[in-house]
């Protein structure tokens, strides 16, 4: 019987550890602030959501850049349906194994808060901000693989 | 015969920098929208010049496949109906490539517009040619043009994709309202989360 209990517990536990955290979002200014708010650290910030298939398919270039890139930190911004965040989204970080810390913003006031991520972006993702110190770049555009990605990033950071 | 296809060369790079730097990225406010003839989900072919007298035109991009032009699906039918009496005229354009996005072949908007009842024309941008000369880049986008096809909004439906009852802002109907006053739309242009387009390339 102690033995069923600490197997269960100790089932429970690493179910937990593998879970994929998702802090949920409806304001993107409280976003900006809660995890974008370390000034001292270079941020790559994908714009992406489930529904988007461009986006899913450059995913796991943004995993690999936040793998091997140790000077920066991705932040995957999924702007999924909030009534699809247990149904869709959980499921797909878990199939997925996504590693990149993900948050769901839901600030459907997106004429207010896209204009602050870049004054031209038009709204359709994928789209890809870097933070560093204080500095914003932003890209509407796809990364095909890779190395583009990496390109990239490296000719912003370094 | 060297120095002429030397001249040939020079005149062929000119001509392609000249097209390069007067390649349209899109209208803005106060630019005269390109007409078109776009064949619709009846078979017929549609053009903004057929309507000699449309008071203006709601030109609509967007698809079958995307989500957040299906949440507007609708609302774009519910306008359609409610401004054709008003003596505008909604036209719904899908930009994207079926070898790309296999959901918006031609076939599927025929099969979605009876579906939904549509009640505008849903019409197929072959060759994509006239989504780049709007600067669509995503579904749903929307410009409205008067009568004289000059735009005078271009971007979301309303602030709410989620839910039609809880929108505050119907960015659209009030640019239609303010035209109908001969005032100028507030805002101008919104900015709304969307489908990309999709192309090959």
């Amino acid at each position: 019987m102690k033995y069923y209990v600490l197997a269960v517990a100790a089932f429970l536990f690493s179910v937990q550890i593998q879970a994929q955290k998702v802090a949920v979002f409806d304001s993107y200014t409280a976003f900006e602030k809660a995890v974008l708010g370390d000034k001292n650290t270079t941020y790559v910030v994908n714009f992406w959501a489930t529904w988007c298939a461009p986006c899913v398919k450059e995913l796991p270039h943004f995993e690999q850049l936040n793998s091997e890139n140790k000077k920066l930190k991705v932040v995957l911004v999924s702007l999924d349906f909030k009534t699809q965040y247990e149904t869709v989204l959980l499921p797909f970080l878990k199939n997925e194994q996504i590693q990149s810390e993900v948050v769901l913003l839901t600030d459907k006031d997106y004429n207010s808060w896209l204009p602050a991520v870049d004054k031209d972006w038009s709204g359709s993702i994928p789209a890809t901000l870097i933070l560093k110190n204080g500095k914003k770049f932003f890209v509407e555009k796809m990364f095909s693989d890779y190395n583009e990605l990496d390109q990239y990033v490296n000719s912003i950071i370094n | 015969m060297k120095k002429l296809s030397v001249l040939l060369l020079f005149v062929a790079v000119l001509l392609v920098s000249a097209f390069t730097v007067i390649a349209p990225s899109g209208y803005k406010i106060g630019d005269t929208a390109t007409d078109f003839k776009l064949k619709s989900v009846d078979g017929k072919m549609y053009s903004m010049s057929d309507y000699k007298s449309a008071k203006g035109f709601i030109v609509v991009f967007t698809c079958n496949h995307c989500p957040f032009a299906k949440k507007y699906e609708d609302r774009i039918n519910d306008l359609a109906k409610k401004y054709k009496s008003k003596g505008y005229v909604l036209l719904a354009i899908n930009p994207n490539d079926p070898s790309v996005q296999p959901d918006d072949s031609y076939e599927l908007m025929q099969k979605r517009a009876k579906e939904k009842g549509f009640a505008f024309p849903y019409l197929f941008d072959e060759g994509q040619k006239i989504f780049p000369q709007y600067g669509a880049t995503k579904t749903p986008h929307v410009f409205l043009l008067d009568k004289n096809r000059v735009v005078k909004y271009i971007g979301a439906i309303d602030d709410n994709v989620d839910s039609a009852t809880e929108v505050k802002e119907k960015y659209l109907e009030n640019a239609i309202a303010a035209l109908e006053s001969g005032k100028t739309p507030s805002p101008e242009v919104t900015k709304a989360i969307g489908c990309s387009i999709k192309t090959k390339n």
